[in-house]
């Protein structure tokens, strides 16, 4: 199925959770935010929220800024 | 007598630095860390962005260099140009650094002068306080705004000196004295200073605190100037505390007139 990480198409396997993109990325372990189709996902529902085709991803961290 | 200041409150915690830095246009996450530790500040300001799909992996990021187990950070909403995104990025930081509450609220105007969007500003910060977040508000240099948004319940009210990144000090000290008489939340001058000197002088207008990023970022030696705005910020809250002698037009004799043996 196809969907939608900060922009991008990406395609994942049926099924897959917040997690699995997040390995499938090499984020597994990084310190970032979820938000999917617009509602926040906090990090304890990761591992149990699952995906559907055209979905809408954005992943956040916290980079320089004043 | 005393020469000790007592500390800042800001959200309940007390901080013993009135500098805030940002983390913005460093060379790298090293030099950034070494000017915050110069600049003895104790809360560091951070963007909330996109992660780099596919890029820099493995790479340190931000958060594993600047602690915020030893520094407050700030997360800002910079990039904002309405209420609503404004208020989503603060969400996310919340999420992204575990229930945070303190948040660096900036709603811009336009991408040349980066003046907040005072509007805006004001309906993020309605909804932010009655979300629970503790708003730290960048605001324009308008004394009724000031006031409205420290009766919002913002925890600090930030105007500005000069626009962002201009680095043309504070432009308008006789607005920030009128903010800071009316106000009963810590006012920090956010935005335009440019040097030492500016950062006293803000000090010395009575402001509780100051904020700024490219004047330490930008220098030629961003160390050497976080150390120099340490020292400024303090001295400007020691004059600002000592009280200033009155201004004259005319000199006036500091040895005695009395007693000379010439006539």
């Amino acid at each position: 199925m196809k969907v939608k990480v900060n922009g991008d198409e990406l395609e994942l396997k049926e099924g897959a959770t917040l997690i699995d993109l997040l390995e499938t990325l090499s984020l597994g372990q990084a310190k970032v935010a979820i938000e999917l189709n617009q509602s926040i996902v906090p990090r304890s529902q990761h591992a149990s929220q699952q995906l559907s085709a055209n979905d809408s991803i954005e992943i956040v961290h916290a980079i320089g800024g004043g | 007598m005393t020469v000790s200041d007592s500390p800042i409150t800001i959200a309940g915690k007390d901080y013993s630095s009135r500098l805030i830095v940002g983390s913005g246009k460093y060379k790298d996450f090293q030099e950034n860390l070494d000017a915050l530790v110069a600049s003895g500040a104790e809360m560091i300001t951070v963007a909330i962005r996109r992660v780099n799909l596919g890029q820099n992996k493995g790479e340190p990021s931000l958060l594993e260099v600047i602690s915020p187990e030893k520094y407050t950070i700030l997360p800002n909403t910079a990039g904002c140009y309405d209420a609503a995104d404004a208020v989503r990025t603060c969400r996310m930081a919340r999420e992204l650094l575990d229930g945070h509450k303190l948040v660096k609220l900036e709603v811009l105007g336009d991408q040349k002068t980066l003046y907040p969007n005072v509007t805006e500003t004001l309906i993020a910060a309605e909804e932010l306080v009655k979300d629970g977040f503790d708003v730290m508000v960048y605001t324009s240099d308008d004394p009724l705004i000031a006031k409205r948004l420290e009766e919002i319940g913002c925890v600090a009210v930030m105007p500005l000196g000069a626009p962002i990144g201009s680095g043309l000090g504070i432009r308008n000290p006789y607005n920030i004295r009128m903010i800071l008489e009316n106000a009963k939340v810590p006012i920090i001058v956010d935005a335009g200073v440019g040097t030492a000197s500016d950062a006293a002088i803000a000090m010395e207008l009575g402001c509780h605190g100051v904020l700024m990023n490219t004047a330490i970022a930008e220098a030629k030696n961003p160390v050497l100037m976080a150390s120099a705005m340490k020292k400024a910020v303090q001295a400007g809250r020691e004059a600002y505390l000592a009280g200033r002698m009155p201004r004259r037009l005319y000199a006036s004799a500091s040895s005695p007139v009395d007693g000379t043996f010439f006539n």
